[in-house]
């Protein structure tokens, strides 16, 4: 290296060194990144300081902490299980027929509010006045009660109507119907129950694929194939050569209908009706203006291009619209599902033994471990809501438009 | 070729029916808006293999007459016959003639969900539930006809303006249209695609097809037109083959509209 030049760059690295850092200060990417690190930073410092001081606080409290106290044994009773359980079982165990009961109630009312919701939504648009105005009235009416409000109504105002054990509604096969619900026999697995499974398993594929096909072969061949009744046949078919060969797959274990109460049986509870009701036509309410606002949101072209080639109006609806509405659709729906789940710990108001009411309830009075449990219980509303998320956004990618 | 004339002298002796050689035939038709009146007792025949050209000012309720023709409006008074079937509120008849009249719109309306082949087979596959190979088969010679094959697996948001009206033409046409209807094909076309719309028009005009187009294009109206249509404040003003509506026009009011569009 020349010598000349060495000094011309010495001489010429202060302000250079002074312009990159400038550059440096002024870059957006530079200035973002450092605002996260000192974002972090705080985040963490306020972190460890809330944590000392409560771990301080609860051990001058002599209060335990950990979460040991899921091992220990419940000793209190729930009135619906989805899984095994009984008093003598632990919190742990306790925790998770609380999460199964949520779960159930969110899939039921997610399910059921996605159908209502699309129905009235789409009746809402419909071209006959009274229809149109009958889901306009149910819209305004329901997004605009309190959903505790609602549940309250359901739950007091009719299903506490129902009479009292002793005066059952009695229903055909040993079925009792009372305020504490409907109680239908139970089935109890049998011998026979594993091929009769089989058999129902074996004939649901077969029916599927039976759909899957007449679908391709209809629009392969523009012909329709009598499926319909060869799917019956299936449907009805396979559980009945099961039972020839392997006998009665299910027991019944009929309840009673004693003094003051019913025993034994499959009981439907109303506070599951009431909370399944509210939360459904509550979110059905939104859903439906979602749909509707999806619905109008594609440009009018389409309907009248689809009219023009001589769709019927369903067609154009299933082929064209709802496809496109649908991109419209999705995102407010992931929060209406959501929303949903969440509204589900209203369930405590009426004793219907959810995630909240189980454990944020009677387990953090039991145990006092009010840290751990509300760190548990947020922590699986948050994997519900990402999981939800991430399922919609997936169906959203796949609904997504190619652009230029 | 020149169409017969008027079938009958007078407009009231005439049989309740149409002719054969009718495709379309409007007599007295009116429609309003409210109390504003778009169409005023008009009253058109198209023959068959006949090439309409529509012009007249914006507003003039163009578009309206030939929405009315497939029913994506209703008129209120008068009557339409398209291909000897009568245009009533039965939607069975209104979805059968739809099918059988191809529409081609400004804004070409093309499926932007389906590709363009999806664009083109929908409606033969699930109207005419024709099998998906013959869909296709006729679908991909359609797009070879307006020269596009080779964006057939492509979304409509892909293509250029003047390509997304080209498939929209082929997506009419796999229906088999005895009468396609076009809207200001090309208004919405940058000027440098509006040739190559024009051209695959011309084509289907020289293979007969009954067409009624609504456009601005007078070098189009010239070169394909049997007859150009004028319409002012909803009804027919002028109603001449193009020789003589250009060089002769009978009303003021075309004069009046000729030089101004021809000015620029
Ligand atoms: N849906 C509508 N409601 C009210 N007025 C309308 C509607 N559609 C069109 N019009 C009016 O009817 C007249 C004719 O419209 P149109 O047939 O679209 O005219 P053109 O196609 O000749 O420009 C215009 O004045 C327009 O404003
Ligand atoms: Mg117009």
């Amino acid at each position: 290296m020349a010598r000349g030049e060495s000094d011309a760059a010495r001489e010429a690295r202060p302000g250079a060194w002074r312009e990159r850092l400038a550059s440096l200060v002024f870059d957006p990417r530079v200035r973002g990144i450092a605002l996260q690190a000192v974002l972090v930073v705080a985040i963490v410092a306020f972190a460890y300081e809330i944590v000392s001081n409560v771990t301080d606080n609860l051990a001058r409290q002599q209060i335990a902490s950990g979460f040991g106290f899921l091992e220990r044994t419940a000793g209190f009773d729930i009135s619906q299980r989805l899984i095994a359980y009984s008093n003598t079982m632990t919190y742990g165990r306790a925790f998770l027929v609380g999460l199964t009961n949520t779960l159930l109630v969110a899939g039921l009312g997610i399910v059921l509010a996605t159908f209502i919701g699309f129905a009235v939504g789409i009746a809402r648009l419909s071209s006959n006045a009274v229809i149109s105005s009958l889901a306009a009235i149910y819209i305004e009416v329901l997004r605009n009660i309190p959903p505790l409000l609602m549940l309250f109504a359901i739950y007091f105002a009719v299903l506490k109507g129902l009479p009292d054990p002793r005066n059952s509604v009695v229903l055909p096969f040993s079925s009792y119907i009372n305020v504490r619900g409907l109680t239908v026999p139970k089935p109890l697995m049998a011998p026979g129950f594993d091929a009769f499974a089989i058999a129902v398993l074996i004939g649901l594929g077969l029916v599927a694929a039976l759909a899957i096909w007449s679908r391709r072969h209809r629009l392969a061949t523009g012909r329709t194939a009598p499926v319909v009744p060869l799917a019956v046949a299936i449907l009805l078919g396979a559980p009945a050569a099961a039972y020839a060969v392997a006998g009665m797959p299910f027991t019944f274990e009929a309840p009673t209908l004693g003094r003051f109460n019913v025993t034994g049986g499959l009981t439907l509870l109303p506070e599951l009706v009431a909370l399944t009701t509210g939360l459904t036509l509550y979110t059905a309410a939104f859903i439906a203006e979602n749909v509707r606002s999806g619905i109008e949101g594609v440009p009018k072209g389409q309907t009248e291009a689809a009219a023009a080639l001589g769709l019927s109006r369903a067609q154009a609806m299933r082929l064209v619209i709802v496809p496109q509405a649908l991109r419209i659709i999705v995102p407010p729906l992931t929060n209406q599902y959501l929303n949903l789940t969440k509204n589900s710990s209203l369930a405590v108001a009426i004793g219907y033994p959810d995630l909240v009411s189980v454990f944020s309830g009677t387990i953090l009075n039991q145990t006092n471990q009010a840290i751990e449990v509300i760190l548990i219980t947020m922590a699986v509303y948050l994997v519900l809501s990402i999981a939800t998320s991430l399922l919609m956004n997936w169906f959203n990618a796949r609904m997504a438009l190619v652009e230029r | 070729m020149r169409p017969p004339g008027r079938l009958s002298a007078s407009v009231d002796d005439r049989p309740a029916t149409p002719t054969g050689s009718l495709a379309i035939e409007l007599r007295k038709v009116s429609k309003w808006y409210g109390d504003f009146q778009v169409l005023r007792e008009v009253d058109l025949e198209v023959h068959r293999g006949e090439r309409i050209v529509v012009c007249g000012p914006s507003g003039s309720g163009k578009s309206t007459l030939i929405r009315c023709i497939n029913r994506l409006e209703e008129h209120r008074s008068g009557t339409i016959w398209v291909e000897g079937e009568e245009l009533t509120s039965d939607l069975r008849r209104i979805e059968k003639i739809r099918s059988e009249v191809g529409m081609v719109f400004q804004s070409f309306n093309l499926f932007p969900h389906l590709t363009v082949l999806d664009n083109l087979c929908l409606a033969p596959q699930w109207v005419r539930r024709l099998p998906r190979a013959e869909a296709e088969r006729n679908a991909l010679a359609l797009l070879a006809r307006v020269k596009i094959s080779e964006q057939a697996m492509k979304y409509p948001g892909q293509l250029s303006g003047g390509q997304q009206q080209r498939a929209a033409i082929a997506r009419a046409l796999c229906m088999n249209p005895r009468i396609m209807l076009f809207d200001e094909p090309t208004s919405a076309l940058d000027p440098e695609m509006v040739k190559e719309v024009l051209e695959v028009m011309s084509e289907l005009a020289e293979q007969g097809m009954t067409m009624m187009v609504v456009t601005h294009e007078m070098g189009f109206a010239r070169a394909v037109a049997d007859r150009v249509v004028f319409m002012d404040e909803g009804e027919i003003v002028e109603d001449a083959p193009p020789e003589e509506f250009f060089s002769n026009p009978r009303s003021e009011r075309t004069r009046q509209f000729l030089s101004q569009i021809l000015d620029h």
